[in-house]
């Protein structure tokens, strides 16, 4: 265990010869964007605006080029992400979604632009000294106390506690300068995280029969046509959450040839399993079902049980009709823990 | 197999073959000649033309031609329509193959197979009659039971006449569902043919067709006294990726692109109906 003074960090973020992506504010926003000296950190918010997630998953991203000529066609890969970099200050639910997001995109067939990118980064974590009313990462087996990165910093004061858990890791925090620190410290931190969490209104929800065992009772609850009423379909769930991963391909004719993009798209579009014969989710109700089963039931019975759900608060905090997952796990679960 | 997802190969369409008002068979080789890949029965490719786009087709051809790979494809949409208009000689990106196939060299080897197809939706299941064809020693009796709107409106018109009516073994039955000047084979709808037929409730079925020709067929076969795990059948949903990670083509726990489009009816009663 390490330890540096809180007022040494912008510092040895500056000395990175690396690019630092951090939580920094861009307009009135708060997101993991490129860290310059002089800039704001905004290591205080919980469930920034934009997560993590589109370091590595971009929100828009080139995949290839092509060039027609008559009858003709060459094509011009995209070359794949190849500087290092550092992703600054992950919470431990959006590096729990970054597990997720790797189950997707490194699963054969492997996604190479997501895993060039991947592999370039090292992350650090940081653990929440004051989790959030939205929190409820432990129900998914998130420690807000322990993220599950390359680094973690322990804030602690006017000092942050750190240590590497990998190569990647070792390499950042070797070339840091910082002070030897006694374990107990840390220990008493996280005790008083897990405490905090305790007390917060969403930490114990009854997970029970979210499982591809229940799928079918799940998918025919009667509940999903009461929770679906009031969405709007507007997606603000699914960009601003952490594991949501759907995409879209599309080409674009860029006056020079044809440019072929993948996109982030959104389970809650009617148009997203549009087809010439029509759609097989017609309404919100299917779409809105489809998301949260998704997160709650499809995924976990496809990965041993993960959730795509990490617990974050951002669909608390952005569903402009307050229709989020807690409220799902609630109506179609088994009420409330003991 | 494509070696980078979502990076495709390039193709050249070598021959266009109109087979029916609104279906073309295009046939496709790499650009050194030969087939882009191998693949087998009931697996799909992406195909594109950049700039306009690219969607999933199946292959309609058996992996034992070793010469080419065909793709017959219904003019319906903005992509479908573009291909339609196509020439000889037009490159085209390709990458696959993508899904699971027919079990031919599993559950289905040894067996009766009954083929039932509606419109386009014998595409797919002509990769396996012709599969099957080849490779004749390992399969039992083969009907096959296909209807269209019209006559004009039966794919692949010329080969099953010509070949696959005259072929000792095989039992053909065309259905259309008007009666038309020219025609003397059977008027009506697939679903009821097959009660009309009347089959053992053996061996193996191979359904494709429109999901209301689905649906009724099944219902059909079921009343005859066949289960559901002799039934199979391929879907279509939106794809963009292909490798079961854009989410489009997931029903319940399962992608379509990979863990189909072949799917066994007692295997799809477990999932949610979204298709």
């Amino acid at each position: 265990m390490r330890k540096f003074a809180a007022e040494k960090l912008e510092q040895l973020l500056s000395g990175i010869s690396m690019p630092v992506y951090a939580p920094v504010e861009d307009g009135g926003t708060v997101i993991y964007g490129r860290y310059e000296p002089g800039m704001r950190l905004r290591l205080d918010k919980l469930g920034t605006d934009r997560t993590p997630k589109e370091v590595l998953f971009p929100q828009w991203e080139s995949l290839m080029h092509f060039k027609m000529e008559g009858k003709k066609i060459q094509l011009t890969e995209e070359e794949r992400a190849n500087e290092d970099y550092v992703l600054f200050g992950v919470r431990a639910c959006d590096m729990q979604a970054i597990r997720v997001l790797d189950r997707v995109f490194l699963s054969d067939p492997v996604d190479t632009y997501y895993a060039a990118r991947r592999e370039h980064g090292t992350i650090v974590g940081l653990a929440c000294d004051a989790p959030g009313k939205n929190c409820f990462c432990k129900n998914f087996g998130v420690d807000p106390a322990q993220p599950d990165a390359d680094v973690v910093l322990w804030p602690a004061g006017d000092e942050y506690f750190c240590e590497a858990y990998t190569d990647k890791g070792h390499a950042l925090l070797n070339g840091w300068d910082t002070l030897e620190a006694d374990e107990c410290a840390v220990t008493a931190i996280k005790e008083e995280i897990g405490k905090k969490y305790d007390a917060l209104p969403f930490a114990h929800l009854n997970l029970n029969g979210f499982d591809g065992e229940h799928l079918m009772e799940k998918f025919e609850s009667p509940q999903w046509k009461k929770l679906s009423m009031a969405c709007l379909g507007c997606g603000s769930c699914t960009f601003s959450c952490p594991t949501c991963q759907c995409y879209d391909i599309r080409d674009y004719d860029t006056g020079n040839g044809i440019q072929r993009y993948r996109c982030w798209d959104s389970c809650m579009y009617s148009d997203f399993t549009l087809m010439a014969h029509g759609a097989n989710r017609p309404t919100q109700l299917e779409r809105y079902r489809q998301r949260f089963m998704h997160k709650l039931v499809y995924f976990p019975s496809r990965n041993e049980g993960m959730y795509s759900c990490v617990g974050c608060g951002r669909c608390i905090e952005k569903c402009p009709m307050n229709l989020h997952i807690v409220k799902v796990i609630r109506a179609l679960g088994e009420g409330e823990k003991e | 197999m494509t070696k980078e997802t979502l990076v495709p190969m390039l193709g050249i369409v070598t021959e266009v073959r109109v087979d029916t008002p609104d279906v073309k068979t295009f046939r496709v080789n790499s650009v050194e000649g030969g087939k882009c890949f191998e693949h087998m029965p009931g697996q799909c490719a992406m195909l594109s033309i950049p700039g306009v786009g690219e969607a999933m087709f199946s292959i309609t051809s058996s992996p034992t031609n070793q010469e080419f790979m065909e793709f017959s494809i219904k003019k319906c949409g903005c992509l479908t329509g573009w291909l339609h208009q196509m020439d000889e000689g037009q490159m085209i990106t390709v990458r696959g193959p993508y899904g699971n196939a027919f079990p031919v060299e599993e559950d289905l080897k040894g067996q009766d197979l009954l083929f039932i197809a509606g419109g386009i939706g014998l595409a797919p299941l002509r990769s396996v009659i012709n599969y099957v064809r080849a490779k004749r020693e390992n399969y039992g009796k083969v009907r096959i039971v296909y209807g269209a709107r019209s006559k004009e409106d039966l794919v692949d018109y010329p080969e099953i006449v010509n070949e696959w009516c005259r072929e000792a073994g095989i039992d053909v039955f065309l259905t259309i569902d008007q009666p038309q000047e020219g025609w003397e084979g059977h008027v009506g709808f697939v679903p009821s043919y097959v009660t009309e037929l009347g089959f053992d409730p053996q061996g193996r079925v191979l359904v494709c067709g429109p999901p209301v020709m689905i649906r009724f067929t099944t219902q059909a076969l079921m009343e005859m006294g066949f289960e559901k795990n002799q039934i199979y059948t391929t879907m279509e949903l939106r794809m963009k990726c292909g490798v079961g990670k854009c989410g489009r083509c997931n029903i319940g726990d399962q992608y379509v692109c990979k863990d189909g489009p072949v799917f066994r009816f007692d295997k799809l009663g477990e999932l949610p109906a979204e298709y």
